[in-house]
């Protein structure tokens, strides 16, 4: 164990395994080539370990350049996620006699809450109220925030007519808001199918290409909210009505830095369609 | 689960490199992203603070793709290197290597499963040796003792004089270099 010429630690050949590894601060790995030039068997043991990393690497390395395959689409599988997990907590209600859901529900005390918050997300289907907007706005994000080939079905050039579309369609006039001074650019929108009718869908991203869709449409409960309401789902959001149009705001990003975003657009579309 | 997306989509190129280099089959590797990526999500809020997530990440994936291969190995579905189709490995042929990159991933499927999951995370996802040793659930000195057999394996069956052997026979240490202390 004396092989050390600098006298210092003993070459281990686990740090001979670390300097292949690039994994040495710069004097250990003084001290490993010093010792290497003085052991030409390890040397041309350490010198086919190197050659046989970069092979390795360079074989596997066009692996992770092909394009995903859509299967592997995270946003599609965080959305996926999302309903299922929202399916199964309302399946036992759907399965179980009435009667006996009640009579669980009294006995776990929740008969006599008075009701089910938005985070609490029921009902699932019925309610066309601002969850079901919150919802419908989540799963228009995922479908086509994350398409790279045509995400919009207009641009920005077309603003105008992508507005006068998106009314006609809600038989209600809607506004762009406008993100600029916030670091986003307006890429475009289309109309969207949900379960309760059409909706606008206009898309933003900032320069890191994160994007940031707002969906609107009509309302036939909830008409008006004071507030907004956390959109508490696989992406953050938030989600308000005002005067009858439902706002859904979600994106690829923390609900802090949304929720001025989102502050934003609301100001700008209530001044905007009130004159 | 808002930051699942920022910090999970870029590591998915890579997570299907090591699960292909492992199934070799393009189909089951992706199939097995999927379930890693779709565990990931579902565990997402379990995760704990001081979690590495690549390290968590590549965990899942590596103790489903474990499971994978020893189903394989039960029901004979073990794939030699030879049934495979070249272009599924995506290996472009480069003649002027020493050692051309067919050799080298024959070498590596012909190493035990436990040490070609070590090289692979240490030498082509670079996880460092701490990483390895949490993605595996091992001590840092097994990862070193994986490390150095699947290397000194591969070197024997590549440039040593020995012919290459078979996937089947027994795991040997060749004599290490007599100046240097022996790892366990």
């Amino acid at each position: 164990m004396n092989d050390d010429p600098m006298g210092g630690r003993p070459i281990l050949e686990e740090d001979l395994h670390a300097y292949v590894d690039e994994a040495l601060d710069a004097r250990r790995r003084r001290e490993v080539r010093e010792y290497l030039a003085h052991h030409p068997d390890a040397a041309r043991e350490v010198e086919a370990y190197a050659l046989h990393r970069q092979g390795l690497r360079a074989a596997l390395a066009p692996i992770a350049e092909e394009p995903l395959p859509p299967s592997l689409n995270l946003a599609r599988l965080v959305q996926e996620h999302g309903q299922r997990a929202l399916q199964d907590r309302h399946a036992p209600s759907r399965r179980w006699p009435w009667g006996m859901a009640a009579a669980v529900m009294f006995a776990l005390g929740l008969g006599a809450s008075a009701g089910w918050s938005l985070r609490g997300g029921l009902p699932a289907d019925g309610d066309a109220g601002i969850s079901a907007l919150a919802r419908e706005a989540t799963r228009s994000y995922a479908v086509y925030a994350s398409d790279t080939v045509r995400p919009v079905e207009m641009g920005p050039s077309q603003r105008a007519e992508l507005v006068d579309w998106v009314s006609s369609r809600l038989g209600r006039k809607v506004a762009i808001p406008d993100l600029t001074s916030s670091g986003y650019n307006f890429i475009g929108g289309r109309l969207v199918m949900t379960a309760h009718g059409p909706a606008g869908l206009f898309m933003y991203d900032d320069a890191s290409g994160t994007r940031l869709a707002l969906t609107v449409r009509p309302m036939t409960i909830d008409k008006d909210t004071p507030v907004m309401r956390p959109i508490d789902g696989p992406v953050a959001g938030y989600a308000w009505a005002d005067q009858g149009l439902g706002y859904g705001v979600v994106g690829g990003h923390k609900a802090e830095v949304l929720h001025p975003l989102a502050d934003e657009m609301r100001r700008q579309i209530g001044s905007s369609l009130r004159g | 689960m808002n930051d699942l997306i920022l910090l999970v989509e870029p590591m998915i190129p890579a997570l299907r490199r090591y699960a292909r280099a492992l199934l070799h089959d393009r189909e089951s590797a992706d199939e097995l992203v999927q379930d890693c990526l779709e565990r990931v999500i579902s565990r997402w809020s379990q995760r704990r603070e001081a979690d590495d997530t690549r390290q968590w990440v590549f965990a899942i994936l590596h103790n489903l793709a474990m499971n994978r291969l020893r189903q394989q190995t039960r029901r004979g579905l073990h794939l030699a290197m030879e049934d495979i189709d070249e272009a599924e490995l995506s290996i472009p042929a480069h003649q002027e290597h020493r050692v051309t990159h067919r050799e080298l991933m024959r070498a590596l499927d012909l190493l035990p499963d436990d040490q070609r999951a070590v090289l692979l995370l240490v030498a082509v996802e670079d996880l460092s040796y701490a990483e390895a040793a949490k993605t595996l659930d091992i001590p840092v000195g097994t990862v070193m003792s994986r490390l150095a057999r699947a290397r000194q394996r591969v070197h024997r069956m590549l440039d040593g004089v020995d012919p290459m052997p078979s996937a089947a026979s027994p795991d040997t240490d060749p004599s290490a270099p007599p100046h240097l202390r022996r790892l366990k």
